[in-house]
């Protein structure tokens, strides 16, 4: 019997007050008895749209079914067919515009609750199960993955089970890319990552961490030393910033640095030797995904007021909708229509405030969003010691520099052909290397179709 | 793991090490530096290459222990193992195609200048190059810019060895005389550096400067590193980090330099109990 209820079951979470002082993971998880609750919501539909508006088309019907029946392996096995990183994509998928804004009971209520079920069977899985793959019969071909992200370890792991000699280089100490160094531990846990990276190594899957390709080898050496194929899944980390006056005062940072400092270096931790600012009042530059983890990370580190300061309204923010819903609870302030014109210092050389005019919202832009239009004369002074520039990111320009014949759009970003292949033989790219900044699941399934299309290529 | 296969000390602040990181020694080049972790909890520090053996796969860095990430590494000894070195980082400092050059390096600084200096030579430069310390006691690397330097001269601010005085002034004496300098780079205190380029300036010499701003990454992903060059933001991880001097905004760079003081301070008092319980952690 379907469950007829128009809400989703609610998952349970850390009251906001306690957990916005603490670094645990938000949300519970479902228990097996609320997962099949919730499954139940299902109509198995037969021409189900939900699996349409997945990216990577996880048949969604199927594995409800499973769940509906308490056979959460076999539904772990239905979703891995087509997506690796399912405890990922359940807890970070914008799942309100992809799989679940398509499905029939979003009509009428609440639409089920697909990314909390694909989290449930991918937490059951690692619980019961976490089969260690195992490694196949090497075929001797080396091929070399650039970057540790979602799209390169895809790659890496569908590349071993073909049974080729993976080499991962990753530029940073740690392997995972934005995983481990942007979104936070209280969204994400670490251990999840490091999980995957475990399971890849027991592939066979070769490590190296601490290699910036491109100063330390270049691709063109990569080839030299026999791989004979390149994935490029180096992303788009590079921040940018307003260029408004005031922005080299101290207490102007990138979300990227913070949220390095803060998870990558655990600065959030006692023992950590890497500082991060103490600030009491921060007003966070922007209003995606990376914008909220900063705004929340700087509320856990103790700051008592935090702002959003965000040029549009708040229906065009890009943000996760659960991530909005979240940060609000915590205390954020949203200052959505609110544009930075200047940092204000004291005469130490730190942040003291930022000067924001108000705005409002005109014809829609190229991005089919209305253009904001500041209202002349609105300025206001907001009281922060911190602003941190959350304006969105762009492709690293080290790897293109430094390899004759890549190249890459006018935003930076690299170009491939339908089989991502670069415009150099043998490189194959994925992921925010060559979409922008966009979200694990598409770097997920880059790496996937690029590992084929390695393959492929290497069979010729 | 990255073995320290030789350390030295050159005075009693600063410490050489040879560590053994066969790629970063392959491709090392003079003006590049990398990045250390000592342990799992460790910060990444930014130090120059100071010089490289490609054959026996090491590198070398020289270091001032002016605070808990630097003495950590220093009261490391050879045989022990650090967490994490990456490298080389940023641009090398381009030797080729200059006739005359002058080198000027303050205090540490001089370990920074050394390969450089080193490099010029190689590339066939007339190398003058002027050193700075504050006493006699500090003096370092002496021998080894004898050995590159076409004209050497020896500053030190109490006149304890050498001449008395500071870098600028024999290096505005020359400038004076008429020398033609294609360039001069100057590596040091932000100070120093600053005053260098105050001499050069009127005299229309190209002048680098090797800038220290607080890094993380060093990969251009952080953007912590961002220095204001001729009104550009750049990032001197990736962009440097030497930058022509005459357009460098010293005054930010030494503001920002300061950002974490107070906690570096607090940190120094309290937390050298960690430094203390790493190195007994050693010795068992
Ligand atoms: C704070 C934050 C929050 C986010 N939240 C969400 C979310 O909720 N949902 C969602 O779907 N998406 C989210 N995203 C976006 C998502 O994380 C990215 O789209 C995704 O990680 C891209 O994967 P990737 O594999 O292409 O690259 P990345 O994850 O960026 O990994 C690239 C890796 O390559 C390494 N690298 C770069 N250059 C080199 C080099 N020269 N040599 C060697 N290695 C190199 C980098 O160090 C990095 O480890 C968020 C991003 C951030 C920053
Ligand atoms: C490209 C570059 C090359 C350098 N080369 C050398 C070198 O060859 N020899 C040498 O002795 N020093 C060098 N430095 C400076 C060295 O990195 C700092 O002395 C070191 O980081 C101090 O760390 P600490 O924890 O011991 O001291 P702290 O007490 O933490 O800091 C002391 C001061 O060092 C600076 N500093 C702190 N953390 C960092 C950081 N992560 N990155 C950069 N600066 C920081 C700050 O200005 C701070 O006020 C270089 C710096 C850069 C950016
Ligand atoms: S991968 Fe993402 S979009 Fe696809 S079903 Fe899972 S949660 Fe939905
Ligand atoms: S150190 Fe992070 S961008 Fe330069």
């Amino acid at each position: 019997m379907a469950n007829m209820t128009l809400t989703k079951t609610p998952m349970p979470e850390q009251d906001p007050k306690v957990r916005a002082r603490n670094f645990k993971e938000v949300t519970l998880g479902y228990t097996p008895e609320m997962a099949i609750e919730e499954a139940n919501r299902c109509l198995g539909c037969k021409n189900p749209k939900c699996v349409e508006g997945c990216p990577v088309n996880v048949r969604i019907p199927e594995f409800i079914k499973k769940v509906q029946e308490g056979d959460f392996k076999a539904a772990y096995e239905i979703i891995a067919s087509t997506n690796a990183l399912p405890a990922l994509s359940g807890r970070v998928c914008p799942q309100e515009t992809q799989c679940e804004c398509k499905c029939v009971r979003g009509i009428k209520g609440e639409p089920v609750a697909i990314g909390r079920l694909e989290r449930f069977v991918a937490d059951w899985y690692l619980e019961n199960v976490n089969e260690i793959p195992k490694k196949v019969e090497p075929n001797g071909v080396k091929v070399a993955v650039v970057g540790s992200g979602p799209a390169g370890l895809t790659c890496a792991s569908d590349l071993a089970k073909m049974g080729y000699q993976v080499t991962i280089f990753e530029a940073l100490h740690t392997a995972g890319g934005v995983l481990v160094y942007g979104i936070p531990e209280f969204r994400l846990p670490k251990a999840i990552v490091a999980n995957e990276v475990t399971k890849l190594e027991a592939q066979g899957v070769e490590v190296m961490t601490n290699m910036v390709i491109g100063r330390v080898l270049t691709i063109d050496e990569l080839f030299e030393m026999g791989y004979k194929a390149v994935f490029v899944g180096s992303g788009a980390g590079l921040p940018m910033f307003m260029n408004i006056p005031g922005e080299a005062l101290k207490g102007v940072m990138s979300a990227n640095e913070y949220l390095t400092r803060t998870n990558l270096m655990k600065a959030y931790t006692e023992e950590a030797d890497t500082p991060v600012i103490q600030s009491k009042a921060v007003a966070v530059v922007g209003g995606g995904n990376v914008a909220m983890d900063a705004a929340r990370c700087a509320m856990r580190l103790g700051a008592e007021n935090v702002y959003i300061v965000y040029r549009r309204g708040e229906a065009e923010m890009p943000a996760r909708l659960e991530e909005q819903h979240h940060a609000k609870e915590e205390g954020i302030q949203f200052k959505t229509l609110c544009n930075p014109v200047e940092i204000l210092g004291d005469e130490t050389g730190r942040v003291c405030g930022i000067k924001c005019i108000r705005m409002e919202l005109g014809e829609p832009d190229a991005s089919g969003r209305r253009r904001p239009i500041a209202i002349p004369g609105s300025e206001f002074v907001l009281d922060v010691d911190t602003v941190i520039m959350s304006l969105g990111t762009s492709p690293n320009p080290l790897i293109r520099s430094t390899t004759p014949g890549l190249d890459t759009n006018r935003k930076g970003c690299l170009i491939v052909d339908e089989n991502e292949m670069t415009t150099r033989e043998g490189v194959f790219a994925g992921g925010d290397a060559v979409t922008g900044a966009a979200t694990v699941i598409l770097a997920m399934g880059a790496g996937k179709k690029g590992a084929a299309a390695i393959h492929e290529f290497l069979q010729k | 793991m990255y073995k320290i296969v030789r350390k030295k000390e050159l005075n009693s602040s600063v410490t050489l090490m040879d560590i053994e990181a066969p790629f970063v020694a392959k491709k090392a080049k003079a003006g590049q530096f990398i990045i250390f972790r000592v342990d799992e909890m460790g910060e990444r520090v930014p130090l120059t290459i100071a010089g490289y053996d490609r054959e026996a796969g090491t590198v070398t860095i020289i270091f001032q222990k002016v605070g808990f990430s630097t003495n950590a590494l220093g009261a490391l000894n050879e045989g022990d193992y650090i967490r994490d070195f990456v490298g080389p980082l940023g641009k090398p400092t381009p030797v080729e195609g200059k006739k005359k050059v002058c080198v000027v390096g303050g205090g540490v600084g001089c370990a920074i200048a050394l390969p450089s200096a080193r490099g010029f030579k190689e590339a066939g430069a007339e190398v003058t190059v002027i050193v700075g310390f504050r006493n006699k006691d500090i003096v370092i690397l002496e021998e080894e810019f004898k050995e590159v330097a076409d004209h050497f001269i020896m500053m030190t601010d109490d006149g304890s060895y050498g001449r008395h005085g500071l870098v600028t002034q024999p290096l505005q004496e020359l400038l004076e005389q008429g020398e033609q300098f294609d360039e001069v780079l100057a590596i040091g205190p932000v100070p120093m550096m600053k005053f260098v380029c105050k001499t050069t300036e009127p005299f229309g010499v190209h002048t680098s400067v090797s800038l220290n701003p607080i890094m993380i990454d060093g990969t251009g992903m952080c953007g912590g590193c961002r220095v204001t060059v001729g009104g550009e933001t750049k990032f001197a991880c990736v962009d440097g980090p030497e930058f022509d001097g005459h357009k460098v905004d010293f005054a930010e760079l030494m503001s920002r330099n300061g950002t974490y003081r107070e906690r570096e301070a607090e940190v120094n008092n309290t937390h050298t109990c960690r430094i203390e319980s790493m190195g007994k952690a050693l010795i068992q």
